[in-house]
């Protein structure tokens, strides 16, 4: 039986390596909404592997110590693919000083050009970004849809090489199941990369998730980590009383 | 007298209707949530993956799983969702939601919005802004009526960069609420603030819109 589950994200980052996934220059989906659901583990591993080059398609750029900000500091990102970056001095730095390409994508935009690029669908029409800069140098068409016609802007499916999600919990199949809004982005990420590396809080037994209850099948999954993530809050806000 | 924030928070808040799926914007419209009239059923939707948000935790409910499009810590109600960003955007895009309530930097007269860029300065990203005036049904802006230099908002056509072309419904600023009349393509002058003349609007405003009709009393 093929074994994914391995003891640590650098060991998991190494079995990808071998297989000539992990290299300079490659493009890198890394779920996460602001530092929710971010896989803490595998980020660092990715940083101390030294690759450098990357393009890294996630909706945020982490903060300056941690998530994919840690990369930045490192300088191993050539280029973010992104829909708000807004809590990051040192993105801010190299962005400004022209050392960083950024590629802004309305943030539904880059949801949807995740989940084509995993269903194998090369480009798709949405309304999203008609009549601003998002939408120059694109192909812009008129289409009649329910009952109306209206522009509509093609964009592009995504596929990376590499795609480290972060999951609640595995089976040792890789059937995921993820916890509240720490799902964001990870599922559809976890379709839409040659290799798929899952940082997870547990693993358990085939059988123990019901299969009504698994968010991604295990088949999308090439590597599974166990972690114990700190999960650090951005915006810690309580009501009284 | 000019809304306060607050009130201008309370005015959108008429816009509510039972059982509408809302999805509220940073700042003003964040405050929304506090007026929703009492018996009402409105759902919250959160873009990053959340419907039926609720008030934000006592300390120890905090879970750092559960935040909103904010990064907020934030909790769920009964009867909520969570499902991945990509399911909640083809909601917005496909037009599953009732009702989105914005802030904006500038609005022109054709309904066209400026919310997320200022050319020379840092650009942070629309995150989903983009998609939620695409999308959603019902589209209505908040706002202050001038900027800080007292200079109108409210244009014959955006400066800034566009977040989306003719899609504001409803522009609720501190002077006035102004509707689209889609027919025609232009706002329409049909409330006013206490207050406030017809004459002051005109005066700080720089775009054109129609005003024929007595606008009434905006009751806050």
């Amino acid at each position: 039986m093929l074994q994914k589950l391995f003891k640590t994200p650098a060991d998991a980052i190494a079995a990808a390596r071998v297989k000539g996934i992990v290299k300079d220059n490659i493009s890198v989906m890394v779920g996460g909404f602001g530092l929710c659901g971010i896989p803490e583990g595998l980020i660092l591993a990715l940083r101390d592997s030294g690759v450098k080059g990357l393009t890294c398609i996630s909706n945020n750029a982490g903060v300056d110590d941690w998530g994919l900000g840690l990369l930045l500091k490192t300088r191993q990102i050539r280029k973010m693919v992104s829909s708000y970056v807004g809590e990051n001095a040192e993105f801010e730095r190299q962005y400004l000083a022209g050392e960083l390409e950024v590629e802004f994508n309305p943030q539904g935009t880059l949801a949807e050009r995740i989940r084509a690029g995993g269903a194998g669908i090369p480009g798709f029409f949405t309304a999203t970004g008609v009549g601003t800069i998002v939408a120059e140098k694109k192909p812009v068409q008129k289409m009649a849809f329910k009952g109306r016609e209206r522009e509509y802007v093609m964009e592009t499916g995504l596929w990376a090489d590499l795609a480290l999600v972060k999951a609640w919990r595995a089976d040792s199949f890789g059937n995921l199941q993820y916890r509240k809004t720490a799902r964001n982005f990870n599922p559809e990420m976890a379709t839409a990369a040659t290799f798929v590396i899952a940082e997870v809080e547990a693993v358990v037994e085939k059988g123990v998730i019901d299969p009504d209850q698994v968010h991604t099948p295990g088949n999308y999954i090439d590597a599974i980590v166990v972690t114990k993530p700190e999960k650090r809050i951005e915006q810690r806000t309580v009501r009284s009383a | 007298m000019p809304l306060t924030r607050e009130q201008l928070a309370q005015r959108a808040a008429r816009e509510l209707r039972d059982g509408f799926i809302v999805n509220l914007g940073i700042g003003i419209p964040t405050l929304v949530a506090n007026y929703i009239p009492a018996g009402m059923e409105v759902w919250l939707q959160s873009e990053n993956g959340l419907l039926g948000m609720g008030p934000f935790p006592r300390e120890p409910e905090i879970d750092p799983d559960l935040i909103n499009a904010g990064k907020q810590t934030v909790t769920a109600l009964p009867g909520a969702s969570f499902f991945s960003s990509p399911t909640s955007f083809a909601m917005i895009r496909g037009g599953h939601i009732d009702l989105c309530i914005l802030g904006a930097m500038e609005i022109s007269q054709h309904g066209d919005i400026a919310n997320w860029m200022i050319p020379g300065k840092l650009v942070k990203g629309m995150g989903g802004a983009m998609d939620l005036v695409a999308g959603v049904e019902r589209v209505v802006v908040v706002m202050e009526h001038c900027n800080k230099k007292g200079e109108s908002k409210v244009l014959p056509e955006c400066t800034l960069p566009l977040t989306g072309r003719r899609c504001v419904d409803l522009l609720i600023t501190d002077l006035c609420t102004m509707e689209m009349d889609h027919s025609k393509g232009m706002f329409r002058l049909v409330e006013l603030a206490p207050g406030v003349t017809a004459e002051d609007v005109k005066a700080r405003t720089r775009a054109e819109y129609l005003a024929d009709r007595v606008p009434m009393a905006m009751s806050v």
